[in-house]
């Protein structure tokens, strides 16, 4: 890779030790994919749940803490994605201690380099949105989809190291999503039909991301009726991420690099795939939504302030007889608390929960210790994560969740 | 001896046997990483152990937890010899830098068919070869 005089002086160490082994790692990272030189970053995201990191990587944490006499720091906003627990919450979850103790010491490590722990999947909504053209280094799926797709910056997927990496050098290796020429469509798809609910919007965004097959591949889809809000983009986006390992999508009409067809280069493409509802019925039927219900989850991504309302609403007048847990952001969180949605779901008997995600909270070990294995949830996301821990995942709207919560089982 | 060439490579040159499947990897949806098996009920090497395999493999799938997973993984010697995929998301290569895990992508041809299950292959990363024993 082509190195600037500051990037040669960061990989020479003259700026520090932190800094050379973040640019080191870059180097090697854009060497594989054959980037030409660095992009410079304004904003870098860390995915660092413990269970993801688990000993090794908080210790490895810990050690670029105490980089150059402990004062490594990271050089642009640098943020982070959800926690592994809400301490406030843990007698809900059940974690173990030890768990516990590798989040307290990440998050020390966090706040030795000078990282912002906003816990949150969502920044997108809730800290700075990127704009159109802003080369960013986000750290979840769910983020870079959105803001590839939806705000127009740019960005690939960056792992916990690397978004730290970016964090501390300011910069990113110039490869795939950083490049024009990665985000034209590649393959054109047609929907014949418009969803209504968030299930349904994750449910169309799986069967997208699932015929477009691949990180490389940039789906266009066209025929949708009028504008997707942002909660449904949220959805739409994270599922096609979760399903397909897709970073970027464009509708035609709707998201600012399809505008005209021509724009993103789908005037070129014959449309290879109609989809509509039958394909994200049977998407569904996955994850079919009957009989007995352990837990009720929405989570994945974290809830904005209007799925709270909406969630709120569809509480008032209920009480459970199964846990049902909201997860938000740590921003979200004191206006539900203000608007008396945190009242509304926690008076029927759920938990709003804040700063985690439930499937980065140690799923396995919290399902263990709750007997939960039947989770109905909104989230395609998620359904698409949590088989793999052992979970009988079911999905199901917003207001059929409610309802599992209260009768304790599905018609 | 029949030589495959990658696009893309990463780490120390290994031999091993390759265990391959058609479908997608991902370090959080489809491991059990303590048990070191396949743990999707519906990935086509559900049940079966990973541990010191050369893993012939479609795509990268999911999220990015495989970043820091494959070093944690590698900590406690849960952790495949190798990673030959037809194609990797930006995670699995910052990954394998990260863990310093043996890795290739990016073949002329579906890698998953052109190496057949259980044959003892050898990767040389600095030339991108995969070597079918």
């Amino acid at each position: 890779m082509k190195l600037n005089e500051i990037e040669g002086a960061m990989r020479a160490g003259e700026l520090g030790r932190a800094p050379q082994i973040a640019i080191e790692h870059q180097i090697q990272v854009g060497d594989y994919f054959g980037a030409a030189d660095f992009v410079e970053v304004t904003q870098a995201h860390i995915m660092a749940d413990t269970e993801s990191l688990g000993e090794a990587g908080v210790k490895w944490l810990e050690e670029m803490a105490l980089e150059d006499g402990g004062k490594a720091r990271v050089r642009i906003p640098t943020i982070t994605d959800p926690r592994g627990t809400d301490f406030a919450k843990v007698k809900v979850l059940k974690q173990p201690e030890k768990f516990l103790e590798l989040e307290r010491r990440t998050i020390a490590a966090f706040q030795k380099l000078g990282v912002s722990l906003t816990d949150t999947c969502i920044n997108y909504q809730t800290i700075q949105a990127p704009t159109r053209g802003e080369s960013v280094a986000f750290g979840d799926t769910g983020v870079v989809i959105f803001a590839n797709s939806v705000c127009g910056a740019r960005s690939n997927y960056e792992g916990g190291p690397s978004a730290l990496s970016a964090g501390l050098t300011g910069r990113t290796p110039r490869y795939g999503f950083h490049l024009d020429a990665q985000r034209r469509a590649t393959v054109r798809i047609r929907a014949d039909w418009t969803p209504r609910t968030l299930n349904e919007w994750g449910a169309l965004g799986g069967v997208v991301g699932k015929l477009a097959g691949n990180y490389w591949s940039v789906p266009l889809v066209e025929g949708l009726e009028g504008a997707p809000g942002s909660d449904a983009m949220k959805h739409f986006g994270a599922a096609m991420a979760s399903f397909g390992s897709i970073a970027l999508f464009h509708l035609a009409g709707i998201t600012p690099e399809a505008v005209r067809l021509e724009d993103c280069g789908g005037d070129r493409l014959p449309v290879a795939h109609r989809v509509g509802e039958a394909e994200a019925r049977a998407l569904m039927a996955h994850y079919p939504a009957d009989g007995e219900v352990d837990v009720v989850v929405f989570s994945a991504p974290q809830l904005s302030l209007y799925e709270l309302r909406d969630l709120a609403k569809l509480c008032e007048g209920r009480r459970f007889v199964k846990p049902l847990l909201a997860v938000t952001s740590p921003q979200v969180k004191p206006d539900c608390d203000r608007f008396g949605y945190t009242k509304s779901i926690e008076d029927a008997g759920g938990h709003v929960l804040s700063g985690m995600c439930f499937y980065q909270s140690y799923a396995r070990e919290i399902a263990e210790a709750n007997g939960w294995r039947r989770l109905v949830t909104n989230s395609t996301k998620i359904v698409n994560i949590l088989g793999g821990y052992g979970y009988r995942p079911m999905l199901a709207s917003m207001e059929r969740c409610v309802e599992a919560a209260e009768k304790g089982r599905l018609p | 001896m029949k030589e495959l060439i990658a696009k893309h490579a990463i780490g120390k040159p290994v031999t091993g046997t390759a265990m391959v499947a058609n479908d997608g990897f991902s370090a959080r949806y489809d491991l059990d990483r303590i048990g070191g098996t396949f743990s999707r009920p519906t990935h086509k090497l559900a049940g079966k152990s990973y541990v010191g395999k050369v893993l012939v493999l479609d795509t990268a799938k999911g999220g990015v937890a495989s970043a820091w997973m494959l070093r944690e993984m590698t900590s406690r010697g849960i952790i495949p010899l190798a990673l030959v995929f037809n194609s990797v998301n930006p995670i699995l290569a910052q990954g394998a830098a990260f863990a310093a895990v043996t890795m290739l992508s990016g073949f002329e041809g579906d890698i998953t068919a052109l190496v057949p299950d259980g044959v003892r292959v050898q990767i040389d990363p600095a030339r991108r070869v995969l070597r079918l024993l």
